[in-house]
C-alpha cells in the first residue's frame, strides 16, 4: 500500500516539473517580444534591448530554463519583471485567499453534488429530471455571469453580503465568511453537476449489481442498500471525479477572484498577464500545480483507504 | 455502421434539438452579417443616451458609454464564435487522430498517449493560457489554439474508447486479412463507426469552450476593450450594476442560451446516434403487478406455489402459464436452456424483476399471495421466508465490505442481534456452511475468497434469516467441477438439517439428478413437464424432456451417439400459437401448432404433468426404448 502510494506521489511530482517546462516551451515557440510589450509600441530599439538585457531575455530560452530550474529546486522562483520583488514573497501572502476560496468551493460542490446525486437516485421522476436541469445549468450559467448576478441580487438589491473585497480571518471571522459566501457559490456551481451525475450513475450501477440483488433478496433494507452499500461503492469513482473537477475549479478561481476583487493568486495572475510579468505567471503555475499535487495525493490516500483491494496490495 | 441519413432524420424528429439547431444557425448568421444588420457601429458612443433600457432606437438598450448593446452583441459574437471554432477544430482534429491511433493500434503507443492525456488533464489549464496571452500580446487566436490543445483529452478519450471497441469486430479483422492497410482501415472503417460519440462530445465541448472563453474575455484576455465580446460585455455590465442592472441580461443570456443550444443538440445527437451508456438511466423500479383474472385460493399443503405466472417486458411476454408448487423440505429443480424463463420466474418469486416488467398470476407463500400482498408482507418474506443465492458468487458479495460486515448486517436485520451476539451468530453460520476457519473468513473481503468459499459465504448470507425456501439460481455453474459437488452436498445437508425447501434453477440435468426430488422442465417461457425426478428420467412425458435427456452425456447410454436438438429456442415475441416446441419436435403434427396446448396430468400417474397432445405416442416410444 505504501509502495503504491509512493509511486502515485512520484507520478504527481512529475507534474511539478511538467507545468513549468510547458510554460517555458511556450516562450520558445511563441513569436513576440516581451520587453517590447512591457515598454509599449513607442519604445526605442535601444531601450528594448536594454530591458532585454536587464531581464535576461537576451539569453537562449533553454539557458533561462535551466537557471529557473536550479532556482526552483532551492525554493527560488525568481523576481518580478515589474516590481523586482521575489516571486515567492509576492505570492505567499495571496495563497491563503485562494485556498479559502478553492477549498470552500470544494466542500460546497462535494456536499451539494453528492446530496443531489443521492436524491436523483430515487425512483421519483421529478428528482431524475432535476439533475438534468442542474447539469445543463451548471455548464450554461458560467461562473463570471453567475458571480455578477449574485452580486446584483445579494449585494446590490438585498444588501445581505459584501459585493467585493476580502476580510482576513485574523481580523474578523464573520467578515471573512461573509466575504467568501458569494465567491464560493459562484465557483462551486459548475462543479456540482459533475459530482451529482457521478454520484447518481455510480449508485445506480451499484444498485443494479448482483450483490445488491442478493442482499435485497436476503433481507437487507432499502436504506442500507442505498446508503451503506451503493454510496460506499460509489465513493471511489465520486472522489476521482472530484479530483478532476477540482483542477477545473482552480482555473475558475482566477475568474472568480477577479469578479469579487479577492487579493488571491488569481487576481495577481491576471494583473501579471496584462503586465507581461512572466516570472510571476510562472510562479503561479508552480503554486497551482502544488495545490493539484496535494489534492491528488489526498485523493489517492482516501481512495486507497476506501478500496479494500488497493489497501491489501 | 449508423446510416448518416437515418441519424439526420432521427435528429430532426427531436423538437428540442431541432429548435436549438435553428437558434444556433440564426445566431451564427446574424453574427456573420453583423456589418449589414447591426444598427450602429459597436464602438460609437452617444452620451445623450447612456444606460438606456430597450427602446425603439436601441432594441436592447445602451451601455454606460451610450453604445448600442445589440450592435455590440452582434459584433462581439464574431470574436466568440470564431474562437470556439478554432479551439474545437484543434481539439477534434488532434483528438481524433491520436485517439484513432491509440485505440486502433493499441500497444505501447496507446499507453504513452493515454498517460500524456492524463497529464494534460491534471494541468490547471488557466496558467498555460495566461502564459500564452502574456507571450503573444493578448492574441485571441493563440489563446484559442492553446485552449483547443488543452481540450484534446476529451475528444481523444471518446475516440480511443470507440476505436478500441470496434477493433475486435469481424469486419475489421476481415479487412486486415484481405490486406487493406492500417491507415485505410482506420479512415474507412473505424472512423465511420466512432463518429457518433465524437460529434456528441464535440457539441458538449463547444458548450464548455464558450463558457471558458467567455470567462477569459471577461478578464479582457484574448480581446482588447473597447472591442466588444460577449464575456467582456458581462464585465462592462458589472461596472454599471448599480445604475442599470438590465445590462446583465443581453450578454449573459446570449451566452447561456447558446450554451444550452449546444447541450440540447448534443442530447438530441446522443439519442439519434443511439450511443447509450451502460449505466442504468434510473433506479430499479418495481415491476407492475396486474390483477390476474380469477384469484386462486392458496393451495393446500404447499409452502410456495406459483400459479399462472405471466411476465412481460415492455409488452413482450417472456414467461406464461407457469405453475408449480413446493412442499416444505422438498427440493424442486427447474431445468431448461437459457432463455427458457427460469431466472425470470425466480425473479418474480423474489420480487426482484426489473422496471418495465409486468406480472400477472399468483405467488403463494405460506398462504399469502406475495404478488398482490402489501409491501411490508413482501419485505417480511425476504430472507426470513424466501432466501436467494445467485449464480456467480464472486459478484454476489459486496466488494467493499468484509464477510462479517455483510453477513452481520443480515443477522442484525433478521434477529436484532448486536455486538458479540451478532459476531457469534456470524461465526456459527460460517461454520454451518462448512468453512474451515470461520473467524479468519469473517475478516476477509470478497476478493480474498476463492469461488467455492464465496459461494459458501453467499449461502451463509441466505441462511441468516432461517428461510423456509432457498432459491438457488445456477449455484454451481460458475464453479470448478470439484467444487460443484461440494456445494451440492452442502445444500443437501442444509436441507436435511434445517428442513428448508430448495428451488434449484439449472440447465444441468446432472444437478437435478443429484439433488432434486421433483423437476419442472421449462421451454420458451412455459412449463412443459413436471414430475418426480425418477419419473422424468424413466419415462419423460414431453418430447423436449426426451430430447434434453438424449443430449445429456450423464443420462445417455454408453455407445449411443449424443443427440443434439435441431433448431433453436424461439425468442420471446415470436412464439408460435400452438406448442412452442413443435418446430423442433419429431412427434409434431398439424394439431400441435393449431392452438395453445395446456399443461395436463399424464394418464395414470399422479403428480406428473405434461404440455403435449401427443403424450401417448411419446410415452409409448419412451417405453419401447427402455425395453429395447
Amino acid at each position: 500500500m505504501i509502495k503504491t502510494l509512493g509511486l502515485r506521489l512520484l507520478a504527481s511530482l512529475v507534474l511539478l516539473i511538467v507545468v513549468p517546462t510547458v510554460t517555458f516551451f511556450l516562450q520558445a515557440v511563441t513569436p513576440g517580444n516581451v520587453a517590447q510589450s512591457i515598454l509599449g509600441i513607442g519604445a526605442t530599439p535601444q531601450s528594448v534591448a536594454a530591458l532585454d538585457n536587464q531581464l535576461g531575455l537576451d539569453r537562449p530560452v533553454w539557458q533561462r530554463y535551466l537557471d529557473w530550474l536550479a532556482g526552483f529546486f532551492h525554493g527560488d522562483l525568481g523576481t518580478s519583471y515589474i516590481t523586482g520583488d521575489s516571486v515567492v514573497r509576492t505570492l505567499s501572502g495571496r495563497l491563503g485567499v485562494s485556498l479559502s476560496l478553492i477549498v470552500g468551493a470544494l466542500v460546497v460542490f462535494t456536499i451539494v453534488g453528492v446530496l443531489l446525486g443521492i436524491l436523483s437516485t430515487s425512483s421519483s421522476r421529478v428528482w431524475g429530471r432535476l439533475i438534468d436541469v442542474v447539469s445543463t445549468a451548471g455548464i450554461a450559467i458560467p461562473n463570471f455571469w453567475l458571480g455578477v448576478l449574485l452580486i446584483g441580487v445579494f449585494a446590490v438589491q438585498l444588501n445581505l453580503l459584501p459585493a467585493t473585497g476580502y476580510v482576513q480571518p485574523s481580523e474578523n471571522v464573520g467578515g471573512w465568511i461573509a466575504s467568501l459566501v458569494l465567491p464560493v457559490i459562484a465557483l462551486a456551481f459548475a462543479g456540482i453537476t459533475g459530482v451529482a451525475k457521478q454520484t447518481r450513475d455510480q449508485m445506480l450501477v451499484s444498485l443494479a449489481s448482483p450483490y445488491a440483488r442478493s442482499l435485497r433478496a436476503n433481507g437487507a433494507s432499502e436504506a442500507s442498500l442505498l446508503f451503506r452499500h451503493a454510496l460506499r461503492n460509489a465513493s471511489g469513482p465520486i472522489i476521482t471525479v472530484i479530483g478532476l473537477i477540482f483542477v477545473g475549479a482552480l482555473s475558475g478561481s482566477v475568474v472568480v477572484e477577479n469578479i469579487f476583487v479577492l487579493p488571491g493568486l488569481g487576481s495577481q495572475a491576471v494583473q501579471s498577464t496584462a503586465q507581461r510579468d512572466l516570472p510571476v505567471i510562472q510562479g503561479i503555475a508552480v503554486y497551482f500545480t502544488i495545490i493539484v499535487v496535494v489534492v491528488n495525493v489526498v485523493i489517492d490516500v482516501v481512495n486507497t483507504i476506501l478500496n479494500p483491494k488497493a489497501r491489501a496490495s | 455502421m449508423i446510416g448518416r441519413f437515418r441519424v439526420v432524420r432521427q435528429f430532426l424528429r427531436r423538437p428540442l434539438g431541432l429548435t436549438s439547431a435553428v437558434f444556433l444557425v440564426l445566431v451564427i448568421i446574424s453574427v456573420a452579417l453583423a456589418k449589414l444588420i447591426a444598427p450602429y457601429d459597436p464602438l460609437a458612443q452617444d452620451y445623450s443616451a447612456v444606460l438606456a433600457t430597450p427602446n425603439a432606437a436601441h432594441p436592447l438598450g445602451t451601455d454606460q458609454l451610450g453604445r448600442d448593446v445589440l450592435s455590440r452583441l452582434l459584433y462581439g459574437g464574431q470574436v466568440t464564435l470564431i474562437g470556439i471554432l478554432e479551439a474545437v477544430v484543434v481539439a477534434v482534429v488532434v483528438g481524433i487522430i491520436l485517439g484513432l491511433i491509440a485505440g486502433y493500434l493499441g500497444g505501447p503507443l496507446d499507453t504513452v498517449l493515454s498517460r500524456l492525456t492524463e497529464l494534460v488533464m491534471a494541468i490547471p489549464g488557466i496558467v498555460v493560457l495566461l502564459m500564452t496571452y502574456a507571450l503573444t500580446g493578448n492574441n485571441a487566436h493563440a489563446g484559442m489554439f492553446v485552449l483547443g490543445v488543452l481540450s484534446v483529452p476529451t475528444i481523444y478519450r471518446v475516440t480511443r474508447g470507440a476505436a478500441a471497441a470496434v477493433r475486435g469486430e469481424t469486419f475489421i479483422s476481415a479487412s486486415r486479412v484481405v490486406g487493406i492497410g492500417r491507415g485505410a482501415i482506420m479512415v474507412r472503417h473505424v472512423l465511420p463507426n466512432v463518429w457518433g460519440p465524437i460529434i456528441v462530445n464535440t457539441a458538449v465541448l463547444a458548450a464548455v469552450t464558450l463558457g471558458i472563453q467567455g470567462g477569459l474575455n471577461y478578464l479582457a484576455l484574448g480581446v482588447n476593450p473597447p472591442a466588444p465580446s460577449w464575456g467582456g460585455m458581462v464585465s462592462e455590465a458589472q461596472s454599471s450594476l448599480l445604475q442599470q442592472p438590465w445590462l446583465m441580461v443581453p450578454s449573459g443570456l446570449t451566452i447561456a442560451l447558446t450554451i444550452v443550444a449546444f447541450l440540447l443538440i448534443a442530447d438530441a445527437l446522443r439519442d439519434a446516434t443511439d450511443t447509450r451508456s451502460d449505466i442504468p438511466s434510473s433506479a430499479p423500479r418495481q415491476a407492475v403487478v396486474e390483477d390476474s383474472t380469477a384469484p386462486s385460493a392458496a393451495p393446500e399443503g404447499a409452502l410456495l406455489a406459483v400459479d399462472r405466472l405471466r411476465v412481460a417486458f415492455n409488452g413482450v411476454r417472456v414467461v406464461q402459464d407457469v405453475r408449480f408448487s413446493v412442499a416444505p423440505g422438498e427440493t424442486i429443480g427447474i431445468v431448461g436452456e437459457s432463455g427458457s424463463g427460469k431466472t425470470v420466474t425466480a425473479s418474480a418469486i423474489l420480487d426482484s424483476l426489473d422496471a418495465g416488467a409486468s406480472v400477472t398470476g399468483c405467488v403463494w407463500f405460506q398462504g399469502v399471495d406475495l404478488l398482490h400482498a402489501p409491501a411490508h408482507h413482501r419485505r417480511a418474506a425476504r430472507g426470513s421466508g424466501i432466501a436467494y443465492i445467485s449464480q456467480d458468487p464472486m459478484v454476489a458479495l459486496d466488494p467493499s465490505f468484509t464477510v462479517a460486515g455483510q453477513l452481520g448486517e443480515l443477522v442484525a436485520r433478521h434477529h436484532g442481534l448486536r455486538g458479540a451476539a451478532r459476531q457469534r451468530r456470524v461465526l456459527e453460520l460460517l461454520d454451518q456452511v462448512g468453512l474451515p476457519d470461520p473467524a479468519g473468513t469473517a475478516r476477509r473481503y470478497p476478493h480474498q475468497l476463492s469461488g467455492g468459499m464465496a459461494q459458501r459465504v453467499s449461502i451463509a448470507c441466505a441462511l441468516a434469516g432461517n428461510p423456509k425456501v432457498l432459491i438457488a439460481d445456477e449455484p454451481t455453474t460458475a464453479l470448478d467441477v470439484t467444487i460443484q459437488g461440494e456445494i451440492l452436498d452442502l445444500l443437501r445437508r442444509l436441507r436435511d438439517d434445517t428442513g428448508m425447501a430448495i428451488v434449484i434453477i439449472t440447465h444441468d440435468l446432472g444437478v437435478i439428478a443429484d439433488i432434486a426430488d421433483r423437476v419442472v422442465v421449462m421451454y420458451a417461457g412455459e412449463v412443459v413437464e413436471q414430475a418426480a425426478v425418477e419419473a422424468v428420467f424413466a419415462s419423460p412425458g414431453h418430447p423436449y424432456t426426451r430430447a434434453l435427456l438424449a443430449a445429456n452425456p450423464i443420462a445417455s447410454e454408453r455407445g449411443k451417439p449424443l443427440m443434439a436438438i435441431p433448431g433453436t429456442v424461439p425468442r420471446p415475441g415470436s412464439w408460435p400459437t400452438g406448442c412452442h416446441f413443435a418446430v423442433r419436435c419429431p412427434f409434431a403434427t398439424e394439431a400441435c401448432s393449431a392452438a395453445p396446448i395446456r399443461l395436463e396430468p399424464v394418464a395414470n400417474s399422479e403428480d406428473h404433468e405434461s404440455r403435449c397432445i401427443r403424450i401417448d405416442e411419446v410415452l409409448r416410444s419412451s417405453r419401447k426404448e427402455v425395453v429395447s
